[in-house]
């Protein structure tokens, strides 16, 4: 009977401290963070070298696929409005009063100014599916305790050949990204902080992207409202909705 | 004939300052037109050298997506090099470039470039391409004095680069200037960095393939090859010789306002003449002239004005005009303002043709001047003329 306890107490304390998988780490987030559909309102700031602009924009996004931009501010972006289906961007500029449709090399290009480029925000192909991940350790930041965990493309053609996530053990939500070069130079790097419950979720509400090779302090992403599950109607998601 | 010619250069030479006052005038025509032109001529010369020696050749090949005024079809404009064209590579008559785009980071700043690919055995081009065959923990690159000014780069720094293979996959890597170079081409220069051509394809998993050829040989019979589009020299340089006559129209009104100016003195020179000289033409035509003769006579008075201009000019205008072209003229402005090939010291060059063209030019429009006003004596009554009458 001892002997029972020993090794009952044994495989309890064994599944107590066992670490997940960095797959299942990965599905985890994925599960935290991703919605049937979500409505967000943001501000971009762009800090340049001599001053910093900020643009605000509500977002209505459905799975991965469908996502739906309207700029509101300032005055020289206001009506600007950006249409993603599955891998096609269109861009509405209310000046010109043309939709141009973004694609190819021009996917490369920055977003408004800032450190994303429209690539980063296409690119909507599952991590496992592009990436093998591997735990690699723990570290603690800024009090949390995350797991470390690092990814190796295993399709050739993706940006980045590989990334660097940590993620919030208790919370299930990445604190810090980084994405390397092929050589194994660090380009960009991505804080999240303010990590808020939303309905029953963590997500954070403000992410700075950082291109680590140019100075400057980076592209802040705050998220000032996040809405789960609305109602979002499907006409939203159509060329014809870029010019209303 | 040539007694009417001895006449009228008895006439011209009679009326004394008035006819050196126009000869001279006419003669700062003549002058100005050979070395304004003699400029174009020069620079269109220096361009075409700088073009052949730094870029082009005897021309090139390029693949048929390669537009050099659109960088974003670099991505898409490659292929590996022919085989037919292997002979030439190897007895360096012909060289292969490969392009891409990326960016270098040089104190921070992000800026935009062109990465270049080359042979550095390469003899072809002026390129110092030999200073790439550099063993150095980074990549050794090349750049233009334009390039190294801009964005502040010495020989011996390094600074990161980054870049995209075939598949759009994210490389970065240092490069370490070996050389920097000075040339007239700006197209080979701002905002370019040149590198192995090796490391280039293996940077971007692009064995053996390439952008551009230039080969050395224009004579050789060519045609397109495959995805290669075959540029001769002429379709090449077809631009400055766009840009040079553009320039050409807008310099020429400047020296026909002083053209005109000198032929409107002649003009009036003629009209006084006649008006004048009423007497003398009732004698010439009282002696047995014809009319038409008298005409002819006032007319090649006129036109001798040219010739005496170009005689005037040629005393002073030979020595300015060779001191000019050794010693050029500065225009101030680099190639890199302009984009084209043009070096900040531009040395005139003459022509016969030029020298022909321009004495026709001065004696054709003197002589049509001339005769503008000498139709009059062929309206004009002899006796009333005679007499000294106005008519």
């Amino acid at each position: 009977m001892k002997k029972v306890i020993v090794i009952l107490l044994s495989v309890f304390s064994v599944a107590a401290y066992a670490q997940p998988t960095a797959d299942e780490i990965i599905n985890r987030v994925d599960k935290n963070m991703s919605a049937e559909n979500q409505v967000v309102e943001s501000q971009m700031t762009i800090h340049g070298r001599r001053a910093s602009r900020t643009i605000t924009s509500v977002s209505y996004t459905v799975g991965d696929k469908k996502s739906f931009t309207e700029y509101l501010s300032p005055p020289r972006e206001e009506g600007t409005k950006m249409l993603k289906l599955e891998d096609q961007l269109w861009i509405y500029s209310p000046t010109t009063d043309r939709i141009i449709q973004i694609s190819g090399h021009m996917l490369r290009q920055s977003v408004m100014g800032s450190d994303l480029s429209y690539e980063d925000m296409m690119d909507d192909r599952k991590l496992t599916d592009v990436y093998s991940a591997e735990l690699t350790g723990n570290e603690e930041i800024d009090g949390r305790q995350t797991w470390v965990l690092e990814l190796e493309a295993t399709v050739p053609d993706i940006a980045y050949a590989s990334r660097k996530i940590w993620i919030d053990r208790e919370r299930y939500v990445p604190l810090k990204e980084e994405l390397f070069a092929k050589s194994g130079q660090l380009l960009k790097r991505s804080i999240m902080s303010d990590i808020t419950r939303v309905d029953g979720r963590w997500y954070p509400m403000v992410i700075v992207y950082k291109d680590m090779m140019k100075q400057g302090e980076g592209t802040e992403f705050k998220i000032t409202d996040i809405k789960f599950n609305q109602d979002i109607p499907e006409y939203i998601f159509s060329k014809a909705a870029l010019k209303q | 004939m040539k007694l009417a010619i001895k006449l009228a250069f008895k006439n011209l030479i009679g009326a004394g300052l008035r006819t050196w006052l126009n000869v001279i005038v006419l003669s700062f025509s003549f002058v100005i037109i050979i070395a304004v032109k003699g400029i174009l001529v020069g620079w269109d010369r220096q361009a075409k050298n700088d073009m052949t020696e730094w870029e082009i050749g005897g021309g090139q090949y390029w693949h048929e997506d390669y537009d050099p005024y659109d960088a974003f079809t670099l991505e898409e404009s490659h292929a590996p090099v022919p085989g037919e064209f292997t002979p030439e590579i190897e007895q360096g008559d012909m060289v292969p470039v490969l392009m891409t785009r990326g960016t270098i980071y040089p104190q921070g700043r992000m800026q935009s470039i062109l990465i270049k690919g080359i042979d550095p055995e390469q003899t072809l081009l002026k390129l110092p391409t030999n200073k790439l065959d550099t063993a150095v923990a980074a990549i050794p690159a090349v750049i233009g004095s334009n390039m190294a000014k801009t964005k502040k780069l010495e020989i011996g720094d390094y600074i990161t680069m980054r870049w995209r293979d075939a598949n759009g996959t994210f490389d970065a890597a240092d490069i370490f200037i070996t050389g920097i170079f000075t040339t007239n081409v700006p197209t080979v220069d701002v905002s370019q960095v040149w590198i192995p051509l090796d490391s280039l394809q293996s940077m971007l998993l692009m064995p053996g393939e390439a952008t551009t050829l230039t080969f050395r040989n224009r004579e050789k019979a060519r045609q397109d090859t495959g995805e290669w589009k075959l540029m001769t020299f002429d379709e090449l340089v077809s631009d400055i010789e766009e840009m040079i006559k553009t320039k050409s129209v807008g310099q020429s009104i400047f020296y026909i306002i002083l053209l005109i100016l000198a032929l409107l003195a002649i003009f009036d020179t003629q009209v006084l003449s006649i008006f004048r000289r009423q007497k003398e033409i009732g004698t010439y035509i009282a002696l047995g002239y014809t009319r038409r003769g008298v005409v002819g006579l006032f007319t090649v008075e006129g036109a001798m004005h040219a010739i005496l201009a170009a005689l005037v000019g040629a005393v002073y205008g030979i020595p300015f005009l060779i001191w000019f072209a050794n010693k050029g003229i500065s225009l101030g402005v680099s190639s890199a303002d302009y984009g084209f090939a043009m070096a900040e010291t531009m040395y005139p060059a003459y022509s016969l043709g030029l020298i022909a063209g321009t004495t026709i030019l001065v004696l054709v429009a003197t002589t049509i001047v001339s005769y503008w006003p000498s139709r009059k004596i062929a309206k004009m009554n002899p006796t009333e003329a005679l007499r000294g009458k106005l008519q």
